[in-house]
């Protein structure tokens, strides 16, 4: 920053006082009561009562736990692993120009304008296994009735096809931003060393997209682990709990069975499993300074 | 993380120098931008036949729905339930648009509107003071702020659903708009002041001082220098959150439940339950729901695309 005399010209703390205020009121006191309110009693309605550690014991007894837990981190583990596969080679590849990849760039990137609400619907139909496509593929691929998301082996791929369906366009956007970003420099020694294009993806694109990767994955993760909007449209957490994740177990024992207190214990976990593993995931890579990446716009 | 067209042509004459092999090149480079342009062109001609192949499966993966989602929404109830979910429709029936539109479309329309204009506009009038102050302070406080506000992207909303509806029932706001847009707003504070910051460190020191020497007051200079010239992340910013609250799902969920207050998203649920088989009507109400957003996309495609990964690489 340039040198002044005196910081006449300079604002002062006030000027952060009301943003930091507002966000610290609306996002970070939750996370507070949040833990406070795993130590209550409370059904929605009224003031919660404090039954000390009541929730937090029943979190041993409860049988739909270690079931969620168990879904959401294969959720989360298959969505990034298929996300990540399709998401890199699509965003390198879009990365080039030409007619005809913008084109297809231009369709692959509508379902970033839908909602999850949207996806969730639209996916509904398709999969109805009486007059969706579902009743037409279905068939075709071994699955004579259609009923992909009434049976509770078939539903786990289904949500793992509609969540990349949505996520996927998203972080091909980064990914493609990220390989316009790469020296042309790079591609052009390589090709003078004999390099073929396979090897200029494993060799250049891929290190240096070091960064990228790590961004997207932590998205990825901690995204898949919390999120829960989707299946509470499509699948409700059914069929029976086949697809009801930690998040949506949280929503409902909060807002379905009424009981607040154990539902904050859930939530309390997910803080700690979503901090922990972004956490993880930068500091195994050697990665913590994100902000570094994030500003240079 | 601006490479800049000379010192890539830094290192492209070192890779030619040497032959290439490792990532950084010394000789001094000539600057006129003229070997990019022929790399483009060598990389371009290459056919990929492997990319292609793939990229064409992902587009089927992505078109089919669209198609099903169009087409569904122009049928009749009863021809859908007749020829299947892929043909093309004989003739085109608006009927559905019609029931939607007529099942209280409009305030669902209007309520979604409401709220996004409103966290627009929270989230612009206190990040932007907030950004200009982390740029431009040197109060201890403030850079502390900064430090909060990146811890403040980690948050996942869906953890802190039961402290905030606990906290819009006492405050006595549960079932109002206003419910939606204060979390809806906080959310997004941290990803747009990381945006302004970005983009107002973009504007010069020299011009900062330049109006210090006259006497300007921060607010002054906020007003006639620092707001002008952070127009691009100003839109980047509005983009962002404008989409975030238009789709936002979650906090409509367990902050209202009047048909009266009711927003977009939470309606094609609603609507879903209600039309149950006629997948003609929910597939009308899906579409109308995305014209809005389809139509900014179609006019300003890359602008709306760079304000979807605001913050997140680049």
């Amino acid at each position: 920053m340039a040198r002044t005399t005196v910081g006449t010209g300079r604002p002062g703390a006030l000027w952060a006082v009301p943003a930091l205020g507002f966000f610290g009121l609306f996002a970070l006191l939750p996370m507070a009561i949040v833990v406070y309110l795993s130590f209550t009693q409370w059904s929605g309605i009224g003031s919660p009562v404090f039954t000390g550690t009541d929730n937090w014991t029943k979190l041993a007894h409860d049988t739909q736990l270690m079931p969620s837990l168990r879904l959401t981190i294969g959720l989360t583990i298959v969505s990034w692993l298929l996300q990540t596969a399709i998401c890199l080679p699509l965003g390198v590849w879009l990365a080039h120009h030409g007619r005809g990849r913008a084109v297809l760039a231009a369709v692959f990137f509508v379902p970033l304008l839908m909602s999850s609400a949207a996806i969730a619907i639209l996916w509904g139909g398709l999969l109805d296994p009486n007059f969706g496509l579902a009743s037409v593929v279905g068939p075709l691929i071994g699955v004579p009735d259609g009923n992909f998301i009434g049976d509770p082996d078939l539903v786990f791929w289904v949500v793992v096809a509609v969540v990349a369906w949505q996520f996927v366009p998203f972080h091909v956007l980064l990914y493609q931003g990220a390989t316009r970003q790469v020296p042309g420099s790079l591609y052009e020694a390589a090709r003078i060393d004999g390099a073929g294009r396979f090897r200029q993806f494993t060799a250049i694109t891929v290190p240096q997209l070091k960064h990228t990767i790590i961004t997207s994955s932590v998205l990825m993760l901690v995204g898949s682990m919390t999120y829960f909007e989707i299946i509470l449209i499509l699948t409700g957490g059914g069929p029976g709990t086949a697809t009801r994740v930690l998040p949506l177990h949280m929503y409902i024992e909060g807002f379905q069975s009424f009981d607040m207190g154990y539902a904050s214990v859930l939530a309390v976990l997910l803080l700690v499993l979503g901090t922990a593993l972004s956490l993880f995931v930068t500091r195994a890579t050697g990665f913590h300074r994100m902000d570094s990446q994030k500003e240079g716009l | 993380m601006s490479t800049t067209t000379s010192s890539d042509a830094r290192a492209r004459a070192g890779r030619a120098g040497t032959g290439g092999g490792t990532g950084t090149g010394g000789a001094a480079g000539t600057g006129d931008g003229r070997p990019r342009q022929r790399l483009r062109r060598e990389r371009r001609e290459a056919p990929a036949p492997v990319g292609w192949i793939g990229a064409m499966v992902w587009f089927v993966i992505v078109a089919v729905p669209l198609y099903f989602l169009i087409t569904t929404s122009l049928r009749t109830s009863s021809e859908y339930l007749l020829s299947g979910p892929m043909s093309v429709p004989k003739d085109l029936s608006f009927a559905s648009y019609r029931l939607v539109l007529e099942s209280g479309f409009g305030l669902l329309l209007l309520n979604t509107a409401i709220v996004t204009v409103a966290t627009v506009a929270i989230v612009l009038a206190l990040s932007l003071p907030a950004a200009y102050a982390i740029v431009r302070s040197r109060s201890r406080f403030v850079r502390r702020t900064f430090s909060v506000v990146l811890l403040g992207l980690a948050i996942p909303a869906q953890a802190t659903i039961i402290p905030i509806y606990l906290m819009i029932t006492q405050l006595h706001m549960y079932d109002t708009l206003l419910a939606i847009v204060l979390p809806t707003a906080a959310f997004a504070i941290p990803l747009s002041i990381l945006v302004l910051t970005a983009s107002l460190r973009d504007v010069p020191g020299e011009l900062y001082e330049a109006m210090n020497v006259d006497g300007a007051s921060p607010a002054r200079t906020f007003w006639t220098l620092a707001l002008p010239l952070s127009r691009g992340g100003i839109t980047t910013v509005g983009i962002y959150t404008a989409m975030g609250a238009w789709n936002g799902f979650i906090f409509p969920l367990v902050l209202t439940q009047s048909e009266s207050v009711r927003v977009l998203t939470l309606g094609l649920w609603t609507f879903q339950s209600q039309y149950g088989v006629n997948v003609p009507a929910i597939t009308a109400a899906v579409t109308l729901s995305l014209l809005p957003l389809l139509a900014l996309y179609l006019i300003g495609r890359r602008q709306l695309l760079s304000g979807l990964t605001a913050g997140f690489g680049k």
